[in-house]
């Protein structure tokens, strides 16, 4: 957060303090031991809005069971770790009822009136409908319990202060259940609400503002997660070739497409998981990101500057003939690589991209191919450059494959992924 | 010419910028630990190590390699007195036909390099990128394992000899 961002931010608790912005929550009772929570078409459908959701990739530690959370999630104000949402009364969220489960997901507040930090996308989880979040409830409530504490969280002052949030709500939650658009089909309506709301795909392709918000005004015009950036999703994709539903489609559901490249990073659970809900919503999906995309001028940076092709640095043309060439610049002719699995590097929209951070991540961790399955994978540079030369091939792959102008910040970012050692 | 530091010794070689380092250590050098698999990477059996990393050598171009140190199977140990790994992959016989195994132990030598003591779950997340097509897994798995046990044996015993 910016010093100015804090400044306003103490203000605005100073302000409202004296007021309990709180939600009026009263405690609701236990749930009963339901019979109709067994309704297994209910949990059914809450797995699968489960999986639209995303819940499990920031609810399971890495080496942990399955929505027992305790993950940690970076921010810029700090580290957060995320909840157990399985049904342990002590640990998890056995002791909430239905009541509390909703409350929790279209107002961010948990029993006992205590505010959610909205890293838990509840400003999306809003626009969901009751019978939605019902389904959900349903399905979380009958997953295997676990028994696991979170570590605290560690938040600097003052968003390490609950009641603070309740400020932030006031600026930026926006309540209320997805409304449809009566000018568009149902398709379309389905795709807006799964996108906007369940789906959250503005937590990270819409850039955020000092008080960690979605900047509204810049809707999907890019943004970051886990030290990955997250491309824009309406004009200004990177894209060199404009992306069709079908195109997206493919994306989602097998995790790559072969006129922009595969899913990695933070991006990788979220196709994994689409490759399991019902085709529809996934063409729904597919419909209205591609609409958004397509909505308007697409912004395509012109490659008339001759500022990258002065930027070369020698030596990235060496590595790149002895470390790249023997995959991608045999692609034009289908490549050793058999399985048709790379792209071509001038389609890709990591090289594409304004920013350099998914190719740098992409060269030093590889793309591997899924547990269990065969196949040619991009593999792991990790140890094998050092910080310059590494900068060099970059710089020189992006004069030659990329339209857009080169990195500035090229060798900065190399230097600080290469320290962080930020690994998915 | 570009010189290289391969296990401690200085070696010039006369190869262009792009060439791999696993030609230069087999062609140029006759140094054959490491072996030639498939040449993309996607194989491990090329793998040494440079400044403590495991990488691929068969897609590490020289040029990169200026003032970095590189080892090879070579520097571990000989047939009289073999490395900690190389015994423990003895031992164990956790080779079958053999091919892959170079490129196990030096990516098997950068893990307990940096950890001493790595869980089976951290042996098989680092071993990984390593294939063997005979399928001797769980053998290097438990080779990789003994060699630890060896090598934090080794590293303990000057320290007690020292109390003592």
């Amino acid at each position: 957060m910016s010093a100015r961002g804090v400044a306003s931010f103490l203000i605005l608790v100073a302000g409202v303090a004296a007021t309990s912005w709180a939600a009026d929550v009263a405690p609701t009772a236990k749930p009963a031991a339901d019979q109709s929570m067994a309704d297994s078409t209910l949990i059914a459908r809450g797995a699968e809005l489960a999986a639209i959701g995303n819940c499990a990739s920031c609810h399971t530690h890495p080496e942990g069971k399955s929505f027992a959370g305790g993950r940690p999630i970076k921010t810029p104000f700090g580290t957060l770790y995320s909840t157990n949402i399985t049904p342990d009364n002590e640990t998890g969220i056995g002791k909430w009822s239905a009541e509390d489960f909703l409350r929790a997901m279209h107002d961010g507040v948990a029993p006992g009136r205590r505010n959610l930090y909205p890293a838990f996308p509840y400003d999306h989880f809003t626009r969901l409908t009751d019978n939605d979040v019902e389904a959900i409830y349903a399905f979380v409530m009958t997953r295997e319990p676990v028994r696991l504490t979170a570590p605290p969280n560690q938040l600097a002052f003052p968003m390490n202060l609950r009641s603070a949030l309740s400020v932030w709500k006031v600026l930026f939650l926006e309540r209320g259940a997805y409304r449809p658009d009566p000018q568009q089909d149902a398709e379309w309506n389905r795709g807006a609400y799964l996108v906007e709301g369940l789906g959250h795909c503005g937590a990270c392709h819409t850039p955020r503002n000092a008080m960690g918000a979605e900047e509204h005004t810049r809707d999907f015009d890019g943004g970051q997660s886990e030290g990955w950036d997250a491309p824009a999703l309406n004009s200004s994709s990177p894209a060199p070739s404009a992306w069709t539903a079908e195109q997206l489609y493919a994306y989602l559901r097998q995790g790559r497409d072969e006129n922009h490249g595969t899913a990695v990073g933070p991006m990788k659970p979220v196709v994994d998981n689409l490759s399991q809900v019902p085709e529809s919503d996934v063409r729904a999906i597919a419909r209205y990101v591609a609409w958004r995309m397509n909505r308007g001028q697409l912004v395509r940076v012109a490659a008339t500057s001759s500022d990258s092709a002065q930027t070369v640095i020698g030596d990235g043309e060496a590595i790149f003939r002895g470390a790249c060439a023997s995959c991608h610049e045999a692609e034009a002719s289908g490549g050793p690589i058999r399985s048709g699995r790379t792209v071509p590097l001038s389609l890709t929209t990591s090289v594409n991209a304004p920013d350099a951070r998914n190719a740098i991540h992409i060269v030093l961790e590889g793309i591997w191919p899924d547990a269990g399955e065969k196949g040619a994978f991009m593999p792991p540079f990790e140890g094998a450059f050092t910080e310059q030369q590494l900068a060099a091939l970059l710089g020189y792959v992006r004069s030659r494959y990329a339209r857009g102008p080169a990195w500035s910040d090229l060798p900065k970012q190399v230097r600080a992924i290469m320290h962080t050692g930020q690994k998915q | 010419m570009i010189e290289l530091d391969i296990n401690g010794t200085k070696r010039s070689v006369d190869a262009e910028a792009d060439t791999p380092l696993l030609y230069v250590l087999r062609d140029h050098l006759a140094m054959n630990g490491a072996k030639f698999g498939c040449g993309l990477g996607q194989c491990g059996a090329c793998t040494v190590m440079v400044d403590g990393e495991a990488v691929f050598s068969c897609m590490t171009p020289v040029s990169v390699l200026a003032g970095r140190k590189i080892r090879t199977i070579e520097g571990l140990g000989t047939v009289e007195q073999p490395g900690a790994l190389q015994r423990a992959f003895i031992d164990e016989q956790a080779a079958q036909c053999g091919y892959c195994i170079a490129g196990m132990i030096m990516r098997a030598q950068a893990l307990l390099e940096k950890n001493s003591s790595p869980s089976d779950a951290e042996i098989r997340r680092h071993m990984m990128p390593n294939l063997c097509r005979c399928g001797t897994h769980m053998r290097i798995v438990k080779a990789v394992r003994r060699a630890a046990q060896t090598m934090r044996a080794e590293a303990d015993k000057p320290k007690s000899a020292g109390q003592t």
